[in-house]
């Protein structure tokens, strides 16, 4: 009994750590990016955001059922950012650093990660047309503040909300 | 815009990571295991009473019926 035990907990240690091996660089940038930490430096609140996802994504890790380990802890990931969001409010420099947590939230979960409009709903626990509103809003929000990179503001805010 | 590169993963992120998620599960279990002790007691402390003071039974009567015919 007791070597079984060890033996299912070795299995579970190997597959993890595999897991995390070919996914982690990913799910630190997403991390990074609802952080706003500014990515090429170190990222303490997105590890710690994602060690505590992970680690969560362990404890289940027998419970999973053939559901797909990333998108466990890409849940997890979000769920946890979204009950400590008040923690990421101030400006760190990264990327969506001028976007309040809820739009960063959204906007990973639709265009970096790519998750069904209502799927993210679903997860969040908000109307979908609460997540669009929020998407299209970040996404003016992005355009107008600018990283040089958009088209001029106005046109850029009418076109997203026409669109 | 979003797709940048990767930032640097600590090489023992899924240790650590692990040994979290290994105290986070002995937690779970150890609730777990006291949440069923809790229940077993309960179950027990209720046959105990239920044997003892036997509740389905009619309470004594106060008062004596009246006493007639003699």
């Amino acid at each position: 009994m007791r070597e079984r035990r060890a033996a299912l907990e070795h299995r579970r240690a190997q597959e993890f750590e595999a897991f995390v091996a070919g996914a982690a660089g990913r799910l630190l940038h997403t991390a990074t990016l609802l952080t706003a930490e500014p990515s090429g430096g170190p990222a303490p609140a997105a590890e710690e955001l994602l060690t505590s996802a992970l680690a969560r994504t362990y404890a289940s890790w027998d419970r999973l059922r053939g559901e797909d380990p990333y998108d466990r802890t890409r849940q997890e990931l979000a769920g946890h950012f979204a009950r400590t969001a008040w923690r990421h409010r101030r400006p760190r420099g990264g990327l969506l650093d001028r976007l309040t947590p809820q739009e960063r939230l959204v906007l990973v979960l639709r265009l970096y990660e790519g998750v069904a409009e209502e799927q993210t709903a679903a997860q969040l626990g908000l109307p979908a047309e609460r997540v669009h509103a929020l998407c299209l809003h970040a996404i003016a929000e992005l355009r107008s503040t600018g990283h040089g990179a958009g088209p001029p503001p106005a046109a850029a805010g009418t076109g997203a909300v026409a669109s | 815009m979003l797709d940048g590169p990767h930032p640097f993963v600590p090489p023992d992120l899924a240790l650590r990571a692990a040994a979290r998620g290994r105290r986070l599960l002995l937690r779970r279990r150890r609730l777990e295991r006291a949440g069923w002790l809790l229940l077993f007691l309960a179950a027990v402390a209720f046959t105990c009473w239920a044997v003892t003071q036997q509740p389905w039974m009619p309470p004594p009567t106060r008062t004596t019926p009246p006493l007639e015919g003699w």
